[in-house]
């Protein structure tokens, strides 16, 4: 191989084949890099697919909120000129009732209106019922009327086919732009009936729609529309004026007078947005009321409380585990090698058994009947009656779970001061420190950086435990991530179990920068 | 090194004094539980008091003192309480037959300096009682549970029956219970068919992906790195949460092969973290050897580097492994009926307390995890001797 060394001392260095070395090593370099990637990247489409989406999927619902616009999609906007002003606002105008009427019409046969009621029932309560009552009245509305009107004028009006023919016609929708509309919905509903669209009657909203269009459009309007059945609609159109009407604010009003006060309509507006801080509001004890943000009231503060007891609890478990770690750690790394590995088994084998295993076995301890108070009865300390209650409170939590956390601080707590020399300790004596002294002042500051980790370990841990704190900790002794679960499986509300997951992942992720600060992610050892 | 020589230790003043104390504490103990603790303690007294005269004068053998001492206080044990009282005198005869020795013959002083003030021998002696009380904390939890699975009652604690050694308060019906049980049956089939096939996918792939972070340049490996091991540092209730929304979502809530999905997940940080330190020490001459030998990249693979790093390999594997097996956050979300794994069917049995049979298979557990401490550590020696770490 002189090729390489053979080169003119004026151009580039080349190699074998001619291309100069600098451009050959960059070759091989992407090479090297693209191989590493194709190697990576099942597993990281893998975590990405099953493991970030979800997470993102998280974040991504705890400020959704397209329930409002997605099921009152016309009554949002027609309530767009509506203001709340503190709650003196007067109800809307009858047009937000009539697009309330359609949007509840199409709704009540998708039954979303009782989703939409249990949402905004988290924001007002008494909402689910209205909406519930009203979705089961709308029957009543009285605007059969105007079917009936229609039919009177032309029969026609009540055959099927005549009004596809109609409503599929070019310029339909800006002569008709409600009744278009209203008709979309309609197509939905006979689709979901699993009905043919050119059998079923429109129902009575279609008409109400009609005679609101035929009514407000100026005559002009209908009359440049030209295609089929232009005749049908000319004779209506100048019919209308003479027909009788049925106003849908009062009926909605008479069905239940809440449709008249602004905190209802105030609710719906504050929620229509398609996001919202609501969830995140309500996990820090706030809420969103149509006059803006205020405290939630003192007897449904729970979250704050929660979040503090989280703290509070993790931070005793952490104090308990550095107060019980440190002499082990400290034993392990001073005695010889073979017993410190033998010691080091009493230590492995509760960081190996099943977490259910150490839970179940202190509720058989602590319980009331259990092992601790039955030997203490047997000794005569306590008296049989008035046996201690030591679990299903914060104290049953707290030992449990420095029980099963206390490998987690031993194990880096050894690690570090296994590579402290012990000549150190032992020239500071011989300088004339005492035994405290060469230990505070020498050999602690040395371990330091071991308690650090293992307290971030512990803590961070601790604050997202789930399984110890619901078996044991009764509703003392319960986190936050219970009252997530609690979200998810028995009150639904999903929004707030996200916003609550969102907040605790921050706190986490805020915790393992600073401990990646201090420990590196890399360092982190199995044991 | 000198040899440890023991030091005289003055009978009267230090022996005598302390085991009167020893034995008055035990002699509390029993005065309580019989209603009488101020006799209790001053008969306690007198006893230790003898028992160390006797033993430090007439008996130098430490081994025929102390099972003569056990035996004795058994048979008092025995005749004051009945059977049940034989442990309550094992225990308390051996403790105080030890202690006797342990101060009479100076072995206390063994571990700290000749020249240690008797403050500092003091303070190393209670130093290591609070040691062990820190094990007993540790260990004791867990051997609590295996006498109890054997209990022959519906209860979660010690039976007289059970404390008097009568074969009749114990049975192995809690056993009987879980291997007949369809529903532990069941739970136990979902386990061993979810945790083999979660372990396999996070193996596979995350060896693969281990190999690929430890060549010498990889693009955004902080980045990368950061989002493999996010499984294990995002707290479970959050991963529940998350996958619980997003596989409802795309239909693999309540299936077999969403949990098993989750678990693989969770397993992944596992078997990067312990297969790329395996690799820290992997010589990368010899896969060069290969290729220079004519080995393709597979041959080599397969020949060369993964004989080396399979230690690491299963070690990943069983932590992967135990991570499902044990798991019980995300599939009590993730998961439905049908894919109820061994710690739900425990988790459901806890809350509700229906049967110790959760003992049972609590102990079995400890068994299987016991296994696996053995397995990781004999592996763990292989591998260093593999690498030439140490000798071993």
């Amino acid at each position: 191989m002189t090729d390489a060394t053979h080169t003119p001392s004026d151009g580039p260095m080349l190699t074998a084949d001619g291309i100069p070395l600098k451009k050959s090593l960059q070759i091989a370099l992407r090479r090297q890099k693209l191989r590493a990637l194709v190697l990576i990247a099942p597993l990281l489409l893998f975590v990405l697919i099953s493991f970030i989406a979800p997470i993102a999927d998280m974040l991504f619902r705890s400020v959704e909120n397209d329930i409002v616009s997605q099921t009152l999609p016309r009554t949002v906007i027609a309530l767009q000129d509506w203001d709340y002003d503190d709650g003196k606002a007067a109800a809307p105008e009858k047009e937000v009732f009539a697009a309330l009427y359609v949007d509840l019409s199409e709704a009540e046969e998708f039954k979303t209106h009782t989703r939409l009621g249990s949402r905004l029932n988290y924001e007002t309560t008494g909402m689910s019922s209205l909406l519930r009552k009203t979705g089961r009245g709308l029957r009543r509305m009285g605007t059969s009327i105007y079917t009936e009107q229609f039919e009177a004028l032309d029969p026609k009006w009540v055959e099927p086919a005549v009004w596809v023919v109609l409503m599929e016609q070019p310029g339909v929708a800006t002569a008709l732009p409600e009744t278009a509309s209203a008709w979309d919905s309609w197509k939905r509903i006979v689709a979901n009936k699993g009905d043919l669209l050119a059998e079923e009657q429109p129902d009575d909203f279609i008409y109400t729609t009609l005679y609101r269009d035929l009514a407000n459009q100026p005559a002009t309007a209908i009359a440049a529309y030209t295609g089929a059945e232009a005749g049908l609609l000319m004779a209506a159109d100048s019919a209308v004026d003479g027909f009788e009407t049925v106003s849908l604010k009062d009926q909605f009003i008479k069905m239940d007078e809440d449709w008249a006060s602004p905190q209802v309509w105030g609710t719906v507006k504050a929620f229509s947005s398609p996001y919202t801080a609501g969830y995140f509001l309500a996990s820090v004890d706030l809420k969103q009321t149509p006059a803006g943000i205020e405290q939630q009231p003192e007897n449904q503060k729970v979250y704050m409380l929660l979040f503090g007891r989280t703290m509070f609890m993790s931070v005793v478990i952490m104090g308990s585990c550095i107060l019980l770690g440190y002499p082990i750690a400290y034993l392990l790394s001073n005695l010889p090698l073979r017993t410190s590995n033998l010691l080091l088994i009493l230590v492995l084998l509760p960081f190996w058994t099943s977490l259910l295993v150490r839970t179940s076995a202190w509720k058989v301890l602590l319980q009331q009947q259990g092992v601790i108070n039955d030997i203490l009865v047997w000794l005569g300390l306590v008296s049989d009656g008035d046996r201690l209650v030591m679990i299903n409170n914060q104290f049953g939590t707290i030992v449990a779970m420095t029980h099963i956390l206390l490998p987690f601080m031993i194990l880096p707590l050894y690690s570090v001061m296994k590579t402290i020399p012990q000549t150190y300790v032992r020239a500071a004596k011989s300088l004339g420190a005492t035994d405290w002294t060469a230990f505070w002042r020498v050999y602690f500051p040395q371990s330091v950086p071991g308690i650090g980790a293992g307290s971030i370990l512990v803590f961070i841990l601790s604050i997202g435990y789930y399984i110890t704190p619901e078996l044991v900790g009764g509703t003392t002794g319960t986190f936050i991530s219970n009252r997530i679960a609690y979200h998810i499986s028995s009150s639904l509300n999903w929004g707030l179990a996200a916003a609550l997951g969102t907040i605790l992942l921050a706190v986490v992720l805020l915790l393992y920068w600073v401990y990646d600060r201090i420990v590196g992610i890399d360092n982190v050892s199995l044991g | 090194m000198r040899k440890f020589k023991k030091p005289e230790v003055d009978l009267v003043r230090f022996v005598l004094p302390l085991m009167a104390l020893a034995g008055a504490g035990f002699g509390f103990l029993v005065g309580t539980a019989n209603g009488a603790p101020l006799a209790g303690t001053a008969i306690g007294a007198v006893c230790g008091v003898i028992l160390a005269w006797v033993l430090a004068t007439y008996v130098p053998s430490k081994r025929t003192g102390i099972a003569a001492t056990t035996v004795l206080f058994a048979i008092v044990g025995l005749v004051l309480a009945g059977s049940g009282g034989i442990v309550g005198g094992l225990i308390v005869g051996f403790v105080l037959g030890w202690l006797s020795y342990w101060l009479s013959t100076g072995s206390y002083r063994a571990g700290t300096q000749i020249y240690a003030t008797p403050g500092q021998v003091l303070w190393h002696n209670t130093y290591k009682l609070i040691c062990g009380i820190i094990f007993f904390f540790l260990i004791a939890p867990i051997l609590t549970v295996m006498p109890l699975s054997f209990n022959a009652e519906n209860f979660f604690t010690f039976t007289p029956a059970m404390l008097s050694f009568d074969p009749e308060g114990y049975s192995f019906k809690h056993y009987r219970d879980f291997f007949t049980n369809p529903d532990w049956q069941q739970a136990l089939k979902n386990s061993i068919q979810i945790a083999p096939a979660a372990t396999m996918i996070s193996v596979s792939l995350g060896t693969l992906a281990a190999i690929g972070l430890s060549q010498p340049h990889v693009p955004f490996r902080r980045a990368i790195m950061a989002i493999l091991i996010s499984p294990m540092i995002v707290p479970l209730i959050i991963s529940a949460a998350g996958m619980y929304f997003f596989y409802s979502r795309i239909g693999l809530q309540g299936t077999y092969i969403g949990v098993v999905l989750a678990h693989a997940a969770l397993g992944i940080p596992f078997v990067i973290i312990t297969v790329t330190a395996t690799l820290v020490g992997f010589d990368k001459s010899l896969t060069r050897a290969a290729a220079n030998m004519g080995a393709n990249p597979v041959t080599t693979f397969f020949k060369v580097q993964m004989p080396l790093i399979l230690p690491g390999v299963i070690s990943g594997g069983l932590f992967a492994f135990i991570t499902s097996f044990d798991e019980v956050v995300v599939v009590l979300f993730v998961g439905s009926a049908g894919q109820k794994t061994l710690p739900w069917q425990m988790f459901t049995g806890l809350r509700e307390q229906i049967s110790p049979t959760i003992l049972a298979v609590a102990t079995l557990l400890v068994g299987v995890s016991m296994l696996l401490l053995t397995t990781l550590e004999l592996l763990r020696r292989r591998s260093e001797r593999l690498r030439g770490l140490s000798p071993g």
